[in-house]
């Protein structure tokens, strides 16, 4: 086969699969954005079948800000990081942390929220008896981190804790807790949900904000958040949206549009709709 | 449960429209599937027949891990594996960026090389069941090579195939629901979403288990029919 | 492309999961043989207060989705704690593991009784008629007669059947548990090696089918001695 003919037939083959993407340093007019669309009240699907949610309402408005044509799917969160590299899609916001281990393989806006971590377990179970606290511990201040953990810990003994696969808080819960108690591995936040309301485990380790949204409903009155929130150190920088290294010009477009979401107080609206509580990123 | 089961239905708040819609969705997917598998299985069949010893090897080889790993395996490899594998050919080409198969494609070639295994092994056995006379016959016909297979051993070929291509089919339609692994709205996932969402696994599931189970039924009665119809004339002994 | 050192770094990786593959593995197809003899034998009888229900069962099983299944007896069974807790079997459904090994044992058993009623069906009218002539009862003629020359026809069939399970098991890791292929999923989106991981895995599912079909042969020349090949 000739070389010519070789690359003809790649030509035809590439047009078959896809239209290669626009990777340069400029603005795209269209892009794709992912989420998980199971991670209520961040992003989920309604009773309509319909994608919803604080990031759907947000990425809405990043996209207005920015003047770019979005659609936004669901997709795996397993697949979230390597579907974006091979250029599924061209951003991911779906209730992702910012770690220094995700952006060896791709980059993120700034945070465009930060919301602690919660612990949710029965009433009736001993940590449920310590009941919530208000209180933020940072991991950074390790003295701290450590004194509210270890006042945790004996509560957990034995116990088993269900957590979505592939998250820091998966990392989080085998780091602090791993040593007395059962981790159990979840695709979805939803199906340990529905674990935890049958009995299969004792506990799940999730961000406030969805934790408030499933203790919400009636199925889960006997179960409460118990103890401190905790965020930074190894759950990262925040919230932010995933994207790949080379697309410069739509991260700095992204940025400077979340930086307008910040100032003009959409981003506590937003907030205040899903969550009744404020996540804005205090800068 | 049952006073729940207006979830299952098509009015407000109603899933029963998204459902069936899913299910479409699976039938696409398992009827493109299989026919992508008809053309990998063919050429697998020709080459476990083929006198070429380095054709046979691969093709048993591509016969026995398809068959032999799981399924789910395989999706892995062709969902994580199978962009990365097209952009670095793509590149190969000069070409820059990504490029990236959407989702039902990624099923379809999935349950195709799959299938593809099995169907391969459906072809071979029923070209060996065409009698040898047949061959001898359309010589002395002073047939083609081209026209030999085309007007006397494919017809027949088929007949043989059917009850096994029957099969897998079946196999191809329960493969299916794996795909929602990859995030594929198909049947399988959206009854996850649809349980994830009402909190009503049980009835989500059974919904779910009931339309396989009719999409089953349905095409195994038209594969029968098909079976019928090829053997019509055809004297059992 | 392929990379030594990356092979035996994620080959031991993989290798822990295998205990968990062969013991759902194990379990179900024990369990499930058991209880495909039951509903084979069952059907022998003209009884349609047995056979029906059977078929149905059956008929089910063989046609919707394992990973349904699964679905159904692990999330779907969750929903009903209190009645299965009233039943006292809740410990059963309360772990992923044996919830697994349900779906399984009556996956595998609704195949496997097709696969042994056909093979009652093809031992020749004349032995049990044979055996009956000599005197022998329904029972014994069942056991001694009827039951292995069928199980030794339907070795080939169910060497198939087992392999099925093998793969079967991969499902698993969906309901948490990380079998081999649990722990290869997890491998893959790390490393985003699919290759690598597919190949390595795919040797250890390989090597459990090799062993198998191996085994039954091995089995199947035992039981016919007379023929020699």
């Amino acid at each position: 086969m000739t070389q010519r003919r070789m690359a003809a037939i790649a030509a035809a083959f590439m047009t078959l699969v896809s239209a290669p993407f626009a990777t340069a340093a400029e603005l795209p007019k269209e892009i794709k954005i992912a989420t998980e669309g199971a991670y209520a009240p961040w992003n989920f699907v309604n009773s309509d079948g319909k994608l919803d949610g604080f990031e759907i309402d947000l990425a809405n408005d990043l996209c207005a800000r920015t003047k770019i044509k979005c659609t936004i799917i669901a997709q795996n969160w397993d697949g979230l990081i390597p579907s974006l590299q091979v250029g599924k899609f061209d951003v991911i916001m779906a209730a992702m942390f910012i770690t220094p281990k995700r952006m060896e393989t791709i980059d993120f806006t700034q945070p465009y929220a930060i919301d602690p971590t919660a612990i949710g377990v029965a009433k009736s179970s001993d940590l449920g008896k310590q009941g919530p606290s208000t209180e933020k511990i940072k991991l950074e201040d390790e003295k701290a981190a450590q004194a509210a953990i270890d006042k945790m810990k004996p509560a957990l003994k034995g116990k088993v804790i269900g957590v979505q696969s592939g998250t820091q808080l998966l990392a989080f819960v085998k780091k602090y807790f791993g040593d007395v108690a059962e981790v159990r591995e979840y695709k979805t936040t939803e199906q340990h949900d529905l674990d935890l309301a049958a009995g299969r485990i004792d506990a799940v380790v999730v961000q406030q904000t969805n934790l408030a949204a499933i203790f919400a409903k009636p199925e889960f009155a006997d179960y409460t958040a118990a103890g401190p929130g905790f965020v930074g150190g190894i759950l990262g920088m925040g919230t932010g949206a995933g994207m790949r290294k080379e697309d410069t010009a739509l991260k700095t477009a992204f940025n400077k549009a979340i930086d307008e979401a910040i100032a003009d107080g959409t981003i506590k609206r937003l907030s205040e709709k899903w969550f009744h509580a404020d996540v804005t990123p205090v800068k | 449960m049952f006073e729940k089961i207006h979830l299952l239905g098509f009015g407000a708040g109603g899933w029963g429209a998204l459902l069936l819609e899913a299910a479409g969705i699976t039938l696409l997917l398992s009827a493109l599937g299989f026919a992508v598998g008809a053309v990998f299985g063919g050429v697998a069949a020709a080459g476990k027949l083929s006198s070429s010893k380095v054709s046979r090897v691969i093709a048993s080889t591509y016969g026995t891990v398809f068959r032999g790993v799981p399924d789910l395996l395989s999706i892995y490899l062709f969902y994580y594996g199978g962009s990365v594998a097209l952009t670095s050919i793509a590149r190969l080409f000069g070409a820059t960026g990504f490029v990236g198969l959407p989702t039902l494609a990624t099923g379809v070639v999935t349950i195709g090389f799959i299938s593809g295994a099995y169907q391969s092994e459906v072809y071979r056995g029923a070209y060996l069941a065409v009698d040898k006379g047949q061959f001898d016959a359309a010589k002395a016909l002073a047939l083609t090579r081209i026209q030999m297979l085309r007007l006397v051993i494919v017809p027949q070929l088929l007949r043989h195939a059917i009850p096994g291509l029957g099969n897998v089919w079946q196999l191809v339609l329960k493969d299916s629901a794996l795909i929602s692994v990859i995030g594929l709205v198909e049947l399988m996932r959206q009854a996850q979403i649809g349980a994830g969402s009402t909190r009503e696994p049980f009835l989500f599931y059974l919904a779910a288990a009931a339309l396989y189970y009719t999409i089953a039924a349905v095409t195994d009665l038209f594969f029968s029919r098909a079976e019928a119809n090829a053997s019509r004339g055809i004297v059992h002994r | 492309m392929i990379d030594p050192g990356f092979f035996l770094e994620i080959f031991p990786k993989l290798v822990a999961g295998l205990p968990l593959t062969l013991k759902l593995c194990g379990i179900s197809v024990l369990l499930g043989f058991v209880l495909a003899v039951v509903l084979a034998l069952a059907q022998q009888s003209e009884n349609a207060f047995f056979v029906w229900p059977i078929r149905a069962f059956v008929s089910v099983f063989r046609g919707t989705p394992l990973l349904v299944q699964i679905f159904l007896i692990y999330y779907g069974l969750g929903q009903f704690r209190p009645n299965l807790q009233a039943l006292g079997l809740w410990w059963l459904f309360r772990e992923p593991f044996w919830c697994a090994i349900i779906a399984l044992t009556l996956n595998t058993a609704a195949y496997s009784s097709e696969i042994l009623r056909g093979a009652i069906r093809n031992v020749p009218r004349g032995l049990p008629e044979a055996a009956s002539a000599l005197g022998l009862s329904r029972l014994l003629t069942l056991r001694l007669v009827v039951l292995p020359l069928a199980l030794r026809q339907a070795l080939p069939a169910y060497g198939n059947e087992i392999i099925l399970i093998v793969k079967g098991t991969s499902l698993a890791s969906i309901i948490t548990l990380t079998e081999v292929t649990g722990l290869a999923q997890e491998l893959i989106s790390q490393t985003y090696r699919a290759m690598e991981v597919f190949v390595a895995a795919g040797a250890i599912y390989l090597l459990i089918n090799f062993i198998i079909v191996r085994a039954l042969e091995l089995l199947e020349i035992k039981l016919t001695p007379y023929r020699k090949r």
